[in-house]
C-alpha cells in the first residue's frame, strides 16, 4: 500500500499547514478585560491612526491603573477591506474574549464592524471613522461614536469660514458617496450661514493626480474659498498644486488631521483651515496629555484621532469599574448605556459626555495653519481661528434618524 | 467514477473529511471564508489550469455576485440560496459578455482585454447607486435556507457553505473530465491542432469562460451572505491579483492546488493581521518563496513528487 503511504504523507503536509492555526492560545476571559484596537497599520491611514491608536489606548489604561481587574490591549490591521475588518471583529468576539473594539477608521470597515458589535451585542466605540451614518441611520445601541464625523467638519469648518467673511465656496469633490455627501453636507451649512456656494466639479476617483484644471476651474470662479471634498492624498495633491498654481483662494481642507499637515510640511499648508476637536497645544491639559504621548510616540504626535482613543479607552474603563466586570462582560449595549450616563473627563478633551444616540459631544475648532514663520517649535502648527460650543458643533438628536432614539 | 483516479478519490475523501471536522477545532466563520475563495480560485483555475486563458479580470464576477446576492437578500428579502444562485447568474451573464469580447485575442492581450473590463465593473460599482459606494451593502441577512431553515448560527452557515463547496468541487472536475473537459485541454495544448480536427475553438473557450464566471459569481454570492456585506475589495482588481496567486501558490491545473491556496492565502491574511504594518512584508516573501521554491505550487509539487495527478 504505498499509495496510501503517500497520501498520508499528503495529508500529513497540509495537517501541518493548519496546526498553527489550532495552536493559537484561547484566552480566558475571566477577570480580564480585553480592548481590540482595530485600525490601518500599513496603509494610508497608519499615520491618523495606527501604532499610535494603540500607544495611547495603553496608555490610557497605564494611568488608569484599574482595580481588581486586569486590562489587555490587543490589536490587528485591517487592511481597509471591510471583509478583513469584520472577520477579525467576529474572531475577537467570538473567540478571544474582546470586550471591546476601539478606532476602526475607513467608514466601510467601521460600518461593518459596527454591524457585528451589534449582532453580537458587544461594545464598539469608534474613533477613526467619519461617516455620521454610525450614529445617525446605521447606528446601534452598543456603538459609539467618539470625537469627530462628516457633519461636525461641516459645520466647523463650513459655518466658521462664511462668519469669517468666506461667503462664497467652490468645490473640488472625488466622485463617490464620501465626497458628494462632504459636499452636501457643507453647501447646506455654507448657505444657512449666509455664504453661497458658486459651483463645483467632480473628479473621478480613485486614480485622479493631476488636480490643475479644476484647480484652475475654480479659481475663475471668483470665489473666495476652495472647499475640498476628499481625503488622503488625493487632499494632499490638490494642496500641493494648488500651492504650485499660486491659487489665491482660501483652501478649505474638510477632512484633515494635524499628521497630515505634518507630512505636508508648512510651507505647502500654511493657510490652510481644518478642523480637529483636538489639539496638543490647547492648554495646559492637552500639553501635559501630548507629553506622555511624546514619550512612548516620539515621531508621531498625536492627532484628535489618537487623542479619542486615550479619551475613549479611559471612559470605558471608568465605565467598567462603575458596574463590575461581570456585568460589563455581559453586554455591549450595558457599557455604552452606562458610558452614555457618566460624563467625560479627560486631559485631553476636558469635560464631555455621550448622547443617547452614541454621539460623543466636544467641542470643535476650526484651526488655520500657521506659515513656516510663525511656527516656534516642533508640531506648532496650528493656530485657533474659531471654537464651537459642543452643543452646537454636531448634528441635533432628531436630524440623525438612530432607529432606538425616541424623538 | 466521476473521472476521478485512486489517488484522487482518497485525497477527495481526506479534504471531504476535514472539511467535515474541521469547524469543530478550527474557527467557522474563517473556515467559511477559505471555502468561498477556494470556490473562487476552483473557478478561476478551470479557466486558466485548463483552458491556458490567464484572466485578469475575474475580481468582476465575484464582486458582482457578491452585490447582486448582497441586494437580493437585503432589498428583495430573497431566500439565501435564490440570493446566491442569482449571483452565479449574474457571473455567468456578465462572463458571456466580457468572454465573448475577450476570446477573441490571445495571451497578454487577452489577459488586459479582461482586465479594462474588470476595471469598468469596478467603477460602475464605485458609482452604481445599489452599491452603496464605498460603504458596500452592509447588514445583508443570512435569512433562512428554503425559507426553513434559519441560519443565524454559524455551524448552520458552515454546513450549507459546505455542501455548496463540495458540490461545486465535484462539478468543476466533473467538467475537466468530460469530453468536453479533454477537448479544453486540447486547445489549451495547441489550439491550431484543435481547430484543425474540427473542434469550433472559440465556441469551447467562450463555454469555459462562462462556467468560470458563473462559479466565481457564485462564490461571491456565499460569502456576501456568510459576512453579511459586499464591497469594492470584492470587485477592486487586487482581488483578482489575489486569486492569480491562490491559484499558483497551490498548484495551477491541478484540482486540488487552488483549494490549498486558498487556504494558505486567506490564512495569512487572517492570522497575520495582528502584527500590523509586517502584513504585507511578510505576504510578499511567503510569495517570493513560494514562487522559487515551488514552481508548481505546493499541491502540484506535491503531485510530482510523488508521481500521481492531484
Amino acid at each position: 500500500m504505498s499509495l496510501s503511504r503517500r497520501t498520508l504523507l499528503g495529508t500529513a503536509a497540509a495537517a501541518a499547514t493548519t496546526v498553527p492555526l489550532i495552536g493559537r492560545a484561547r484566552a480566558q476571559a475571566g477577570q480580564t478585560i480585553k480592548i481590540g484596537v482595530l485600525n490601518d497599520q500599513s496603509g494610508p491611514y497608519r499615520d491618523t491612526g495606527g501604532i499610535t491608536s494603540v500607544l495611547c489606548s495603553k496608555l490610557a489604561v497605564q494611568e488608569f491603573a484599574a482595580k481588581g481587574f486586569n486590562v489587555e490591549v490587543i490589536s490587528a490591521d485591517h487592511q481597509n477591506k471591510p471583509d478583513v475588518g469584520a472577520s477579525i471583529a467576529r474572531q475577537w468576539f467570538d473567540r478571544d474574549g474582546v470586550d471591546m473594539i476601539l478606532d476602526v477608521p475607513n467608514s466601510g470597515v467601521a460600518l461593518a464592524v459596527a454591524s457585528v458589535a451589534k449582532e453580537k451585542n458587544k461594545l464598539h466605540v469608534n474613533v477613526g471613522a467619519a461617516s455620521a451614518d454610525l450614529t445617525g441611520k446605521s447606528c446601534a445601541p452598543s456603538v459609539i461614536s467618539w470625537c469627530y464625523d462628516t457633519v461636525m467638519l461641516a459645520k466647523s469648518t463650513g459655518g466658521a469660514i462664511v462668519k469669517a467673511g468666506g461667503d462664497s465656496w467652490f468645490f473640488i469633490t472625488a466622485d463617490y458617496a464620501f465626497g458628494h455627501r462632504l459636499q452636501d453636507d457643507t453647501s447646506e451649512i455654507v448657505t444657512k450661514s449666509g455664504g453661497k456656494v458658486a459651483g463645483s466639479v467632480a473628479y473621478p476617483f480613485p486614480g485622479t493626480t493631476d488636480f490643475s484644471s479644476f484647480l484652475l476651474q475654480a479659481q475663475s470662479s471668483g470665489a473666495k474659498v476652495l472647499g475640498l471634498a476628499n481625503a488622503g492624498a488625493d487632499t494632499v495633491n490638490s494642496i500641493k498644486q494648488a500651492k504650485e498654481f499660486g491659487i489665491s483662494m482660501k483652501v478649505a481642507a474638510m477632512l484633515m488631521f494635524i499628521t497630515d499637515v505634518n507630512a505636508l510640511g508648512l510651507d505647502v499648508a500654511q493657510g490652510l483651515n481644518l478642523t480637529e476637536s483636538f489639539y496638543w497645544d490647547l492648554n495646559d491639559r492637552t500639553r501635559a496629555f501630548t507629553k506622555r504621548v511624546v514619550k512612548v510616540s516620539p515621531d508621531n504626535w498625536p492627532n484628535m484621532i489618537h487623542a479619542g482613543c486615550y479619551s475613549g479607552t479611559l471612559h470605558f474603563l471608568k465605565a467598567v469599574t462603575d458596574m463590575g466586570v461581570a456585568e460589563a462582560k455581559k453586554s455591549g449595549t450595558a457599557i455604552a448605556e452606562r458610558m452614555k450616563k457618566m460624563p467625560t473627563e479627560d486631559d485631553a478633551f476636558g469635560a464631555g459626555r455621550i448622547r443617547e444616540d452614541g454621539r460623543g459631544i466636544f467641542k470643535s475648532y476650526l484651526f488655520e495653519v500657521k506659515k513656516p514663520s510663525e511656527s516656534k517649535a516642533k508640531w506648532d502648527y496650528y493656530k485657533t481661528v474659531a471654537t464651537t460650543p459642543a452643543e452646537e458643533a454636531w448634528r441635533p438628536l432628531n436630524e440623525g434618524g438612530c432607529y432606538y432614539v425616541k424623538s | 467514477m466521476m473521472g476521478f483516479s485512486r489517488p484522487q478519490w482518497i485525497a477527495f475523501l481526506v479534504m471531504a473529511a476535514l472539511v467535515v471536522v474541521a469547524p469543530y477545532v478550527l474557527y467557522p466563520v474563517f473556515l467559511m471564508k477559505v471555502l468561498c475563495f477556494a470556490l473562487f480560485a476552483c473557478a478561476f483555475n478551470l479557466l486558466v489550469g485548463y483552458v491556458g486563458l490567464l484572466s485578469f479580470g475575474h475580481a468582476a464576477y465575484f464582486g458582482m455576485g457578491a452585490y447582486v446576492s448582497a441586494y437580493a437578500a437585503k432589498a428583495w428579502h430573497l431566500t439565501p440560496e435564490v440570493a446566491i444562485v442569482l449571483g452565479g447568474l449574474t457571473g455567468a451573464a456578465m462572463g458571456s459578455v466580457f468572454g465573448w469580447l475577450a476570446i477573441r485575442r490571445q495571451g497578454i492581450y487577452f489577459a488586459m482585454i479582461t482586465l479594462a473590463l474588470a476595471q469598468m465593473a469596478y467603477f460602475f460599482c464605485l458609482q452604481a447607486p445599489f452599491t452603496g459606494g464605498e460603504d458596500g451593502i452592509q447588514q445583508v441577512p443570512r435569512g433562512s435556507l428554503f425559507g426553513l431553515i434559519p441560519l443565524h448560527s454559524d455551524m448552520a452557515t458552515y454546513w450549507v457553505v459546505a455542501v455548496i463547496f463540495l458540490g461545486v468541487f465535484l462539478l468543476i472536475h466533473r467538467i475537466v473530465h468530460s469530453p468536453f473537459g479533454q477537448v479544453l485541454k486540447a486547445i489549451r495544448e495547441n489550439e491550431p491542432r484543435a481547430t484543425s480536427l474540427g473542434y469550433r475553438t472559440d465556441d469551447y473557450k467562450l463555454v469555459a469562460f462562462i462556467l468560470s464566471a458563473g462559479i466565481a459569481g457564485l462564490a461571491g454570492g456565499t460569502k456576501s451572505l456568510v459576512f453579511g456585506i459586499a464591497t469594492l475589495t470584492d470587485v477592486h482588481f487586487s482581488m483578482s491579483g489575489e486569486v492569480v496567486l491562490m491559484t499558483l501558490l497551490g498548484g495551477m491545473g491541478t484540482i486540488f492546488g487552488p483549494v490549498m491556496g486558498a487556504l494558505i492565502s486567506t490564512s495569512m491574511e487572517n492570522y497575520l493581521a495582528e502584527f500590523g504594518a509586517w502584513v504585507s512584508v511578510t505576504q510578499g516573501v511567503i510569495f517570493v518563496v513560494c514562487v522559487i521554491a515551488f514552481r508548481r505550487g505546493v499541491i502540484g509539487e506535491l503531485a510530482a513528487k510523488l508521481k500521481i495527478a492531484l
